[in-house]
């Protein structure tokens, strides 16, 4: 047996921060690994965003107008961007709650682990699977004559607003993933489906009934896919409604709503564990 | 002795420990006391508090009553310094299954911050020394359940802990995968660590353990030697299956007068069991008296036994499973 090896605790914030970063970077590289692994996985990741513009651009887009003119399917590419975003959620949902499941979890716990760290780590790998996604259906959406024609900027900005969407629904991930079993963590994807589509991503809510448009003009999904097609100068009338008319500032706001509801919550969840 | 004095001389500490789900409790006044360097087998049937009292001694859950320290802290006050010293092999296993085995430990090492090179140097180690070492670059998924148990157990060797926790070790496992594992918890225990074990074996706490503490629904109902266990509970036991149903009252009277302990007869078995302390001398014996009277043995065998009759001889009921 080898001399008992004992690492030095922490002392200084700094040691601190640096055990958090490097606790969160030991894992966020096993969760990018795990994509690598898994080339049907990945393959199905990133062909679900092409079916679904194949789909919609070609299939049910032949038949759709869009609301104030314009072309459907550059209409349609920022929808598609932030669904892509919002499903997303249901990756950090599935890994938490198996994680939780099948003692993983508890081997963190009973570990010298730095808990944000664990956190971190998590964010990192979700926000990186993402970004790729985001990538991909960019470049689908350049192939079907989608664009941007605001200049690189806000071209940028609206990737950040994406992006930012899907980091706030870290949070919730966790905060349910904790909650769930694994096997309706996998079925929540058929709930956020629908979920997505309340929403301006397909059609404009001006074209929907009275209440449901309201409720669509309301979804925080809206907000960033309406955003983002000012940002990119896609077409979209997006109606007269205050929200409407607000989308940069709402998509900016509902992010960090749902961050300052949901991380605390998340947060407090994970401590709790030992209370269940 | 008070709380503080004993924590000196013991390694792992438990007064009173109580959980409640719901209107059942999980552990009701769980007391244990395990001396530093030895090994206590926490022996119970399914739900009696085994996993519950485990998850409280590893800092995983909080109790609802009562005190426990490990290694010297209490856990419910100090538990980052009871994490440095613990290790813990839950029931479920802890490996990720896309991972190598080598990838596995290298990532769990620099999770207890030991650099990367320290890191990889104990993974290495560690595979060795488990018997891993030409499935180090495989795949989890490609291991076999007694191969995971292992690398499940290396993990929790990665610090050398001071006090390590096994829940269930060998539950499910064949018994080559079980003498794999037990093999690899005797070569802790020679390094001078502590540890806990769970089973729902009586044959198993017997093999490893220096204590057992017998836990029935959330309370230890024994704590005590092996030796002074079987003792008390009577040792091995002499099994015969005949071939003839008509002859099991003489294979009874016969064993009564070998052993001097009441035989229990099993008709539709053909089965006669009773306790023995001389267990060679009693089966020679008894083979030897059963020819002369003419019975047929298709069958004989010596035996630990089961949990059911250690509930038996103690609570006077069968375990409640
Ligand atoms: N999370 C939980 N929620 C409700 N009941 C639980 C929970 N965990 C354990 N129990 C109950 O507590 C008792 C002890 O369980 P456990 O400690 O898992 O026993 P063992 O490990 O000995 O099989 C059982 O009756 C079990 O059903
Ligand atoms: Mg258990």
């Amino acid at each position: 047996m080898s001399a008992l090896i004992s690492p030095v605790v922490p002392r200084t914030a700094a040691r601190r921060l640096g055990w958090v970063l490097s606790d969160a970077w030991v894992i966020a590289r096993s969760n990018l690994i795990h994509l690598t692994r898994n080339p049907a996985g990945m393959a199905s990741m990133l062909l679900f965003p092409i079916v679904m513009v194949v789909m919609f651009g070609y299939v049910f887009g032949s038949a759709m107008t869009v609301a104030g003119g314009g072309d459907y399917r550059a209409f349609l590419m920022p929808g598609m961007f932030a669904q892509t975003m919002a499903v997303g959620v249901t990756t950090t949902l599935v890994v938490v709650s198996t994680q939780a499941t099948y003692g993983v979890t508890d081997r963190f716990r009973s570990m010298p682990v730095s808990q944000s760290g664990v956190v971190l780590g998590r964010a990192l790998a979700d926000m990186a699977g993402s970004a790729l996604e985001l990538a991909v259906l960019i470049g689908c959406g350049l192939v079907v004559g989608w664009g941007w024609h605001n200049g690189p900027l806000p071209a940028l900005a609206a990737v950040g607003l994406l992006l930012l969407l899907r980091f706030s629904l870290i949070w919730v991930g966790i905060f349910v993933g904790l909650k769930l079993k694994p096997e309706s963590a996998g079925a929540s994807w058929m709930l956020m489906l629908p979920l997505t589509m309340i929403a301006n991503t397909f059609a404009s809510p001006a074209q929907m009934p009275g209440w449901l448009g309201a409720l669509a003009e309301w979804n925080p999904l809206s907000a960033t896919v309406a955003a983002c097609r000012e940002l990119f100068g896609n077409p979209g009338w997006s109606g007269g409604s205050w929200a409407a008319q607000h989308a940069l500032a709402l998509a900016i706001g509902w992010p960090l709503l749902i961050t300052a509801v949901f991380l605390p919550l998340a947060a407090r969840t994970y401590r709790r564990l030992d209370r269940v | 002795m008070s709380h503080s004095e004993r924590m000196n001389s013991h390694s792992i500490l438990a007064e009173g420990l109580r959980k409640r789900y719901g209107d059942t409790y999980a552990l009701d006044g769980f007391d244990l006391a395990v001396r530093e360097g030895t090994v206590c087998g926490l022996l119970g049937p399914n739900g009696a508090g085994k996993t519950t009292a485990v998850r409280i001694l590893t800092t995983l859950l909080r109790a609802d009553g009562g005190r426990a320290s490990v290694a010297g802290f209490d856990v419910a006050a100090r538990p980052a310094e009871v994490r440095y010293r613990i290790g813990l092999t839950g029931q479920a296993p802890a490996v990720d299954e896309i991972l190598t085995g080598r990838e596995n430990l290298e990532m769990w090492g620099r999770l207890y911050h030991l650099g990367r090179r320290t890191a990889r140097a104990r993974a290495g180690e560690l595979l060795d020394r488990f018997g891993l070492g030409e499935a180090a670059d495989k795949r989890i998924k490609h291991y076999s359940g007694g191969m995971r148990r292992r690398l499940d157990l290396a993990a929790s060797f990665i610090l050398a802990p001071r006090v390590l926790f096994l829940d269930e070790p060998t539950t499910g496992l064949d018994p080559r995968n079980r003498d794999e594992v037990w093999q690899a918890v005797r070569t802790l225990v020679a390094a001078g660590s502590t540890v806990l074990l769970t089973t729902q074996y009586l044959d198993e706490a017997d093999r490893l353990a220096h204590q057992i503490a017998v836990l029935d629904r959330g309370r230890i109902i024994a704590d005590d030697s092996p030796d002074a266990l079987k003792s008390m509970i009577g040792g091995d036991q002499i099994d015969l299956v005949l071939r003839e149903e008509r002859d099991l009252p003489a294979a009874a009277e016969t064993l009564a007068a070998v052993t001097g302990a009441a035989p229990t007869v099993d008709a539709t078995a053909r089965r006669v069991t009773a306790p023995v302390s001389d267990r060679i001398g009693a089966l020679t014996e008894a083979m030897h008296r059963l020819r002369e009277a003419a019975v047929e043995v298709e069958d004989v065998a010596l035996r630990r036994p089961t949990l059911d009759e250690v509930f038996l001889s103690i609570t006077g009921k069968g375990a409640a499973a």
